[in-house]
């Protein structure tokens, strides 16, 4: 029986500083999976985030730049007006890319921006300790919201992909994966290289939400974390394609 | 062999030892540098299926494959 190799690409073949159990290192393989098969390899740069996404910069061996908190949007802009032919993958994290920079994100989204943007939901901020951010779920006991999140006081969890979906009509792609599964992470690589697709051939803003598990913060087991995300998660954050490539030319 | 790993990057997860459909997957005896006991395939139980590829978030597995 025949059977494939399958290797990690070379440009994020190295030992990162995640937890154990965390979702950024199977996100970041399939980037660079789906660069490799659409020949891209050597035609990225990547703005990355500030907080557990900031790992990638010890961890990439292509071009990136770390900017400053939220501001990815913004800086991923510049890169794109300047280079239009390279790709340009923004990777930032749920705190990054709608608590600290919301304006940044939504502005490059609103001006439909020709970029990728990765966003790894864990519904807290990782790096710092698990603080609640605007994708905590209801009910959910982080260091900032010790009783559980109220959300008559602090608004209910954002939902990106679908506003960008519904309200900004020459956005090209915008899907939500997840890393729960086998089955999930291979539908999430197909998701990655849609949007990667989308800006390859101009067609506008791409976005692509990845919900991701965090189990030191969350505190269970990596196989726990698995099952709140299939649990929890889902029902109110859904996995899918919001819109499809193509939508817009009708 | 079907499966390599890379010992020094495994961190115990166990992501892969839940999805492997053959129950090759187990844990050393032995600790790496940074403390963690590193995944060991069973060479007679795996079928190269690549499944611990795909979840490992770690790059602990390569999947040599080979001609039929």
């Amino acid at each position: 029986m025949a059977t494939k190799e399958r290797k990690v690409p070379a440009l994020v073949d190295k030992p990162m500083d995640f937890c154990p159990g965390c979702g950024h290192g199977v996100v970041s393989r399939l980037i660079m999976e789906a660069l490799e098969e659409l020949d891209q390899l050597d035609n990225i740069i990547f703005p990355i985030g500030v907080g557990c996404s900031s790992n990638l910069g010890a961890g990439l061996e292509c071009d990136r730049l770390h900017c400053c908190h939220g501001r990815a949007g913004a800086v991923a802009t510049g890169m794109k007006r300047v280079n239009p032919d390279v790709l340009v993958v923004s990777y930032q994290g749920d705190g990054d890319a709608y608590n600290i920079g919301i304006a940044e994100t939504f502005n490059a989204a609103y001006r439909n921006e020709d970029i990728t943007v990765i966003v790894i939901n864990n519904t807290n901020f990782g790096m710092t300790g698990g603080q609640m951010s605007l994708t905590t779920m209801e009910g959910q006991k982080t260091s900032t919201s010790v009783h559980g999140r109220d959300c008559s006081i602090t608004g209910y969890p954002i939902r990106f992909p679908e506003m960008v979906a519904r309200e900004f009509p020459g956005a090209a792609y915008a899907a939500r994966g997840t890393v729960t599964s086998p089955a999930q992470i291979n539908k999430l690589k197909q998701y990655i290289k849609n949007a990667l697709e989308a800006q390859m051939n101009h067609e506008g803003y791409s976005i692509v939400e990845v919900l991701s598990p965090c189990p030191v913060n969350w505190g269970m087991t990596p196989i726990k974390a698995m099952e709140r995300i299939e649990k929890e998660l889902i029902p109110y954050y859904p996995i899918g394609e919001f819109k499809k490539r193509g939508e817009n030319q009708k | 062999m079907k499966v390599e790993t890379k010992p020094a990057r495994c961190k115990e997860c166990g992501l892969c030892k839940a999805n492997c459909p053959k129950g090759a997957i187990s844990f050393s005896e032995h600790t790496n540098a940074a403390g963690y006991h590193p995944a060991v395939i069973n060479d007679e139980l795996c079928i190269a299926c690549g499944i611990c590829y795909t979840v490992c978030p770690d790059g602990v597995f390569h999947v040599l494959g080979k001609e039929a």
